[in-house]
């Protein structure tokens, strides 16, 4: 019983390691003082204030938006780049193809960061393309790394799907690009989800690579949240972290509850199929074919 | 080793039968690099006949069947279907289709969107592609299961949705890797008849792929048994049994017992073999062609013909003494293991017909005996 208390103590340490940052964060985000390291009394008076900080919620907005975008463009360039990666058995330079697509989840982001900062002022200078930094930027920035993480997602489903499933349907006569439309896509889709929320959240949260890549009035929300924490952190932070919080968690709760109930329907499904066939053969008693009456011509 | 009584009455019969080549494959090789998977394969295949290729892993015979479907392209050589050259021809293009061996049903779709998806390729109209789904499901008799997606059926039921889909566009050609690959024992050998009966029913000719011999035999009108890329006999299922023209096939199919030896005699309408595994001359009741310098032969003679008794043989050939050196009882018959003067051991199934009669017993003294035509002489 030791032994259990033990690892029972363990995990309520680590939870509290966790856990308990944020819940300091939520309990201070309903402060009444206007210093943050003192209690001032009940209030919801950040959260109210929020709603007049135009350019704390434009942030959020253009954060969402940019995330969006990552998201979509991420799913799309990622899942071509996995789809030549696991179906398309030889080209010359595949190898060095596949490194290359997930180097950007080993790169700093700095130097990311840094380079495509670069790349935008040289094409600026050269094609006057893009003509000025902003949303466009970041999101061709984050769009970059994101593809990586989508691919590898993406691949490692691709690569336990058994080929003879996309096989079978060019042999009932669809051609190549109809197989990847009607088969493959439905297929990974859960695979496709998860990429685009992993880019949606990998999106929303970057900081290194907005910084670099950021124009004037393109502020996103961890930028205006960083810049704000370094002239001092004011409650009205806590208040947008907390429903920053608050939807992730929802949004978490809400798959994990559908995810379940999904496993659910489909293993009672499969235990209702298997309790019918074993009906079946009972009804049938002794199978005709086995009528002794016809000979066997056995060898 | 049972053979369907259908498809054994065919086999019988089947020589009467006019043959019209629906398939020929001409002198086909596919190379993976530089391993020869398929090598200068010719064959044909018959109108309406069930096919059967036979062979170990690595033996090239799932890249032939792949070759068909149109997976593969052969390195070299041709393949017609119907008189026309489809070797370049893209699978979605082929009047053939597949039942694969893990079914590859999609796994999305519900059990009669997997039967239309075929047709709706071809734009069929709706209301004829509604009736050929019900017939092709009435076929299979998984009516009421149109609803139900894959994972929500049996192996078994799964099995014959896969075929149901694989025939549902009237193919000229189906194609059948492993049939029974993903089944229990028990189910296989229903699935075989039910299989066949299908496949009968509608008359469509169709290529198998297996490594079961006993699955070959009781579905397939004619084998083809390949090893390392090239086909090593093709016959029926009685000739490949009986008649086999080389070692490698014997000894694939079944079990057999042979026995290395020199010709002695060789005659018109006899030969004698001197083999130093036994005291007395193999005898047998044909000729036996040989060259003049080289007179080595194999004699393979079937367990099940190879009889002993405790009496000592009146003829003069075709015997040997020996002593009972393991006994395995299998049920419906037992492998008598005997070993021979020689040190050789030799297999003799006898068929348990009593329930417990008196029978040798381990080191037992008895004599093996075969009848003059019961073992194949083989020159490969």
């Amino acid at each position: 019983m030791r032994g259990f208390s033990f690892s029972r103590l363990m995990l309520w340490v680590g939870f509290a390691f966790i856990y308990l940052p944020m819940l300091i964060l939520v309990i201070y985000s309903f402060n009444g003082s206007r210093l943050v390291t003192v209690w001032g009394g009940w209030s919801v008076k950040w959260y109210v204030g929020l709603l007049d900080n135009t350019q704390l919620m434009n942030a959020v907005m253009r954060s969402l938006e940019i995330a969006c975008y990552t998201a979509i463009a991420a799913v799309i360039l990622g899942t071509l780049a996995a789809f030549v990666l696991t179906r398309v058995t030889r080209f010359k330079g595949r190898t060095m193809f596949g490194g290359l697509v997930t180097a950007p989840l080993v790169m700093p982001e700095v130097i990311t960061g840094l380079s495509l900062l670069l790349l935008f002022v040289a094409m600026a200078q050269l094609i006057g393309w893009p003509a000025e930094r902003g949303i466009l930027t970041i999101w061709i920035a984050h769009t970059t790394f994101c593809t990586a993480y989508v691919s590898v997602v993406v691949s490692s489903r691709l690569r336990e799907l058994d080929l003879s499933i996309e096989e079978a349907a060019m042999d009932l006569g669809a051609k190549p690009l109809k197989v990847f439309f009607l088969i493959t896509i439905p297929m990974i889709a859960p695979s496709l989800a998860a990429g685009g929320m992993m880019s949606f959240a990998l999106s929303l949260d970057d900081l290194v690579l907005a910084s670099f890549v950021s124009g004037p009035g393109s502020t996103t929300l961890p930028m205006e949240v960083f810049s704000a924490v370094r002239l001092g952190v004011k409650p009205e932070i806590n208040a947008i972290a907390s429903l920053i919080l608050l939807s992730v968690s929802l949004m978490t709760f809400i798959i994990w509850f559908f995810a379940r109930r999904a496993e659910h329907r489909r293993k009672k499904a499969i235990q209702q199929a298997m309790e019918e066939t074993t009906g079946i053969r009972e009804q049938q008693g002794p199978d005709s074919r086995r009528d002794p009456s016809q000979v066997h011509a056995t060898a | 080793m049972s053979v369907a009584s259908s498809t054994y009455k065919k086999v019988l019969e089947g020589d009467q039968q006019p043959k019209e080549v629906l398939v020929k494959i001409e002198r086909v090789t596919k190379k993976f690099d530089e391993a020869v998977a398929v090598d200068d394969v010719s064959l044909t295949i018959n109108k309406g006949e069930i096919f059967a290729l036979l062979g170990g892993s690595g033996s090239g015979k799932s890249t032939l069947l792949r070759m068909l479907a149109g997976f593969e392209r052969p390195t070299d050589g041709r393949i017609f279907l119907d008189g026309v050259d489809i070797t370049d021809m893209p699978p979605y293009e082929r009047p053939i289709n597949m039942m694969f061996q893990s079914y590859a049903l999609f796994p999305h779709m519900s059990v009669a969107d997997n039967i239309a998806f075929g047709l709706k390729q071809d734009k069929m109209p709706r209301a004829e592609i509604e009736v050929r789904v019900e017939e092709m499901l009435k076929l299979v008799q998984m009516t009421e299961y149109a609803r139900r997606k894959p994972h929500q059926l049996s192996g078994g039921q799964r099995q014959r949705v896969a075929l149901a889909r694989s025939l549902a566009k009237s193919p000229k050609l189906l194609l059948l890797d492993e049939p029974m690959g993903a089944l229990d024992k028990k189910l296989r050998s229903q699935m075989q008849l039910e299989l066949v009966e299908i496949i009968e029913r509608v008359g469509v000719t169709c290529v198998m792929v297996t490594h079961d011999q006993e699955e070959a035999m009781t579905m397939a009108q004619r084998v083809a048994i390949m090893h390392q890329g090239w086909i090593a006999q093709i016959g029926s299922p009685v000739d490949i049994y009986e008649t086999p023209t080389s070692r490698l096939v014997c000894e694939f199919v079944g079990s057999v017992n042979l026995f290395e030896g020199q010709v002695v005699e060789d005659a018109e309408g006899h030969a004698l073999i001197d083999s130093p595994d036994l005291e007395r001359n193999i005898f047998v009741g044909h000729g036996v062609s040989t060259s003049v310098q080289d007179k080595s032969i194999t004699y393979a003679i079937r367990p099940e013909k190879l009889l002993f008794t405790t009496e000592k043989p009146a003829g003069e050939h075709n015997w040997s003494r020996g002593t009972v050196y393991d006994i395995a009882y299998l049920g419906g018959h037992s492998v008598f293991h005997v070993e021979l003067p020689s040190g050789k051991i030799v297999q003799s199934f006898v068929a348990n017909a009593e329930r417990r009669g008196a029978r040798p017993t381990w080191d037992d003294e008895v004599y093996v005996w075969w009848e003059d035509d019961s073992g194949v002489a083989l020159r490969s």
